[in-house]
């Protein structure tokens, strides 16, 4: 089943027209859809990156919050202290991988319901320290970052194609994972981490690798974001709602899968965006409702319903004379 | 301000921290569920009990019993309907279902309660014992809550339907066969989880403003108070709410009041890791 998993012809044709197509959204709309272009990128590479540790590994972390706002925070104090834009990106990177590193030696001993609740408690720490180191980080005021030069509509394309070449790289990782003995431990772990752990899988490195993996990109994200909308600030960095939404995505899609992640944040985004057009006071309610269905009647995700049978059905009962609806 | 007014206000705090903390102890410890939904129950309970003080000029210590029921029926409903459903499923999926759950929560109280912070002020003065000073109200917060939570004991341990739940949290299958009803008392469970919510909202509404905005903050709590005093067992909740009450009290007097919840989550993680069972804890509720 799982080796039944592995990205398709099929699959990689609609990535490269997905792909082409966000990358055209500065030609075919305004800025408003460059925006959300950007948005679906940047959701899209933190659902691929938090797929390493939940997806492959099975692992329920809630800390992605946490690896978006350091990224967001080295990225900007960086750009503050006179370090040049892109090594700012680099160092935040580097800064958010070493981060969870050393925090997956200590958190990854715990299991279950422990593990998660931990892991949230990253991101509630990390924000707190934050808002409370005030002459490092401007505390609860926020920080202002060094705008990027260039009109709007410059700017847009230009962190699209950046977020786009981030979602490109996890891509890329997410497949070379997936075919690597790295993968294949991940999913032995997955299935039962103290047989794994007899047959001789390194447990303890591959988690901590995972775990890495699943912050590596949000740190980038994050400090991109941070360059991007030019001022951030705690609650915004370390919001609860980005660190559940994100495994959310990837529950959509289909985990543990390589284009699952992708089409989960697409779809999630796009779906957020028309009710946040449409009904502003009750977004939060929608948002819950769709959670609520995912759970119960697409529990492995988009991509595990059988479509080919779905419009089998349909043509079958069109051909009956039956009326369809 | 000297120590005994220190560890006065924090064993006040820690009363009212156990009441929040031991509804979503039992529904971790018997259902394996983590309740996202708690939170937001507490801040109902708290709205509930306002409304029924400005609105209807009941004393809240008399709206109490009536708006824990009430949480208990909804409480039961969620469960009945929806987590039964998924309730063996992995970690990752209950927490998100009730995550969903809660976002409806949410945004249902903030569309028809707005998130405006709203207190029963109840006027009845201070009392002073041996140079500790402490206001009347959270004098009797602190006794309510630590009735509620040994009432909660007592029916833990005495009663057939307490018994009930610990012996499904023990062993789901033995309990099934001895012809206890496991998705009944799932039910009953989280409802009993929702009541001592709602009561606990109540009797915070006497103490401090609640508004829509302090339900990730109680939830935070709860974490925090699971895993310093030890999963599914009233004692540990007691301990727990206990500690932290007086950890962030003092840690808010020596290092200021920004640090002390900093501190709270930095115990738990360090306790996390060293002693995952908690501080009276018992092994096996992994």
């Amino acid at each position: 089943m799982m080796a039944g998993s592995r990205t398709g012809k099929v699959g990689y044709g609609v990535l490269a027209v997905w792909l082409l197509l966000l990358a055209a959204a500065p030609l075919l709309g305004d800025n408003y859809t460059v925006r959300i272009a950007i948005t679906i990128a940047m959701f899209t590479a933190m659902a691929l990156s938090w797929n390493f540790i939940g997806g492959f590994t099975g692992y329920p972390s809630f800390s992605t919050a946490a690896f978006f706002g350091i990224g967001c925070y080295v990225g900007a104090i960086a750009q503050r202290s006179g370090v040049p834009m892109v090594l700012a990106w680099v160092l935040a990177t580097v800064f958010v991988s070493l981060f969870a590193a050393a925090l997956g030696c200590i958190i990854l001993r715990l299991k279950g319901h422990y593990f998660a609740i931990g892991s949230i408690a990253i991101v509630e720490l990390t924000r707190l320290v934050v808002s409370s180191w005030g002459s490092l980080t401007g505390g609860g005021d926020g920080l202002n970052v060094p705008l990027l030069r260039g009109t709007p509509g410059e700017v847009g394309s230009m962190v699209l194609y950046i977020m786009l070449g981030i979602v490109l790289a996890a891509f890329v990782t997410t497949i070379l994972v997936e075919r690597a003995r790295l993968g294949f431990g991940l999913r032995c772990i997955h299935q039962n981490e103290e047989a794994a752990d007899m047959v001789g899988v390194d447990t303890t490195r591959y988690k901590i690798a995972a775990y890495t993996l699943s912050a590596l990109f949000c740190g980038a994200v994050g400090a991109v974001y941070a360059s991007w909308v030019g001022y951030i600030d705690p609650t915004d960095s370390f919001s609860i709602l980005l660190t559940i939404k994100v495994p959310v995505m990837v529950l959509l899609g289909g985990p543990g899968t390589a284009l699952g992640p992708i089409l989960g944040a697409g779809a999630f985004v796009l779906l957020e965006e028309f009710f946040w057009a449409n009904f502003l006071q009750w977004n939060r309610a929608i948002l819950g409702g769709i959670i609520v269905f995912l759970i119960f009647f697409l529990p492995g995700g988009l991509l595990k319903i059988d479509y080919r049978r779905l419009l089998r059905r349909q043509s079958q009962a069109r051909g009956e004379g039956k009326a369809v609806l | 301000m000297d120590i005994s007014q220190i560890l006065a206000n924090g064993i006040v705090l820690g009363a009212l921290y156990a009441c929040i903390a031991v509804g979503f102890s039992l529904v971790w410890g018997v259902l394996n569920v983590i309740n996202m939904l708690h939170g937001s129950f507490i801040i109902l309970g708290g709205y509930l009990t306002y409304f029924a003080w400005f609105y209807l000029g009941v004393h809240p210590v008399i709206a109490l019993a009536p708006v824990a029921l009430l949480l208990y029926l909804l409480g039961f409903l969620v469960q009945y309907v929806f987590i039964n459903k998924v309730v063996t499923a992995p970690v990752l999926t209950t927490l998100t279902l009730t995550f969903g759950l809660d976002m409806i929560l949410y945004n249902l109280m903030t569309v028809y309660f707005t998130a405006t912070p709203r207190r029963v002020t109840l006027d009845i003065g201070s009392v002073d014992i041996a140079g500790v000073v402490m206001p009347g109200d959270r004098l009797i917060g602190m006794g309510l809550a630590l009735l509620l939570t040994a009432l909660l004991y007592l029916v833990m341990r005495g009663s057939s339907i307490g018994r009930a739940i610990v012996a499904v949290r023990m062993d789901r299958q033995a309990a099934a066969l001895m012809g206890i009803r496991v998705n009944r008392i799932y039910a009953i469970t989280f409802g009993i989880g929702a009541l001592m919510a709602g009561a606990a909202g109540a009797v915070f509404a006497m103490v401090f403003p609640v508004t829509t905005n302090l339900t990730g903050s109680f939830l935070g709590k709860a974490f925090v108070i699971c895993v310093i005093g030890g999963l599914g067992s009233v004692p540990g909740a007691l301990v727990g709410g206990i500690t932290l009450g007086i950890v962030e009290s003092f840690a808010g007097y020596l290092l200021g009041p920004q640090h002390a919840i900093t501190i709270g989550f930095l115990l738990m993680l360090i306790l996390l890791v060293v002693r995952p069972t908690g501080l009276v804890g018992v092994k096996g509720y992994e």
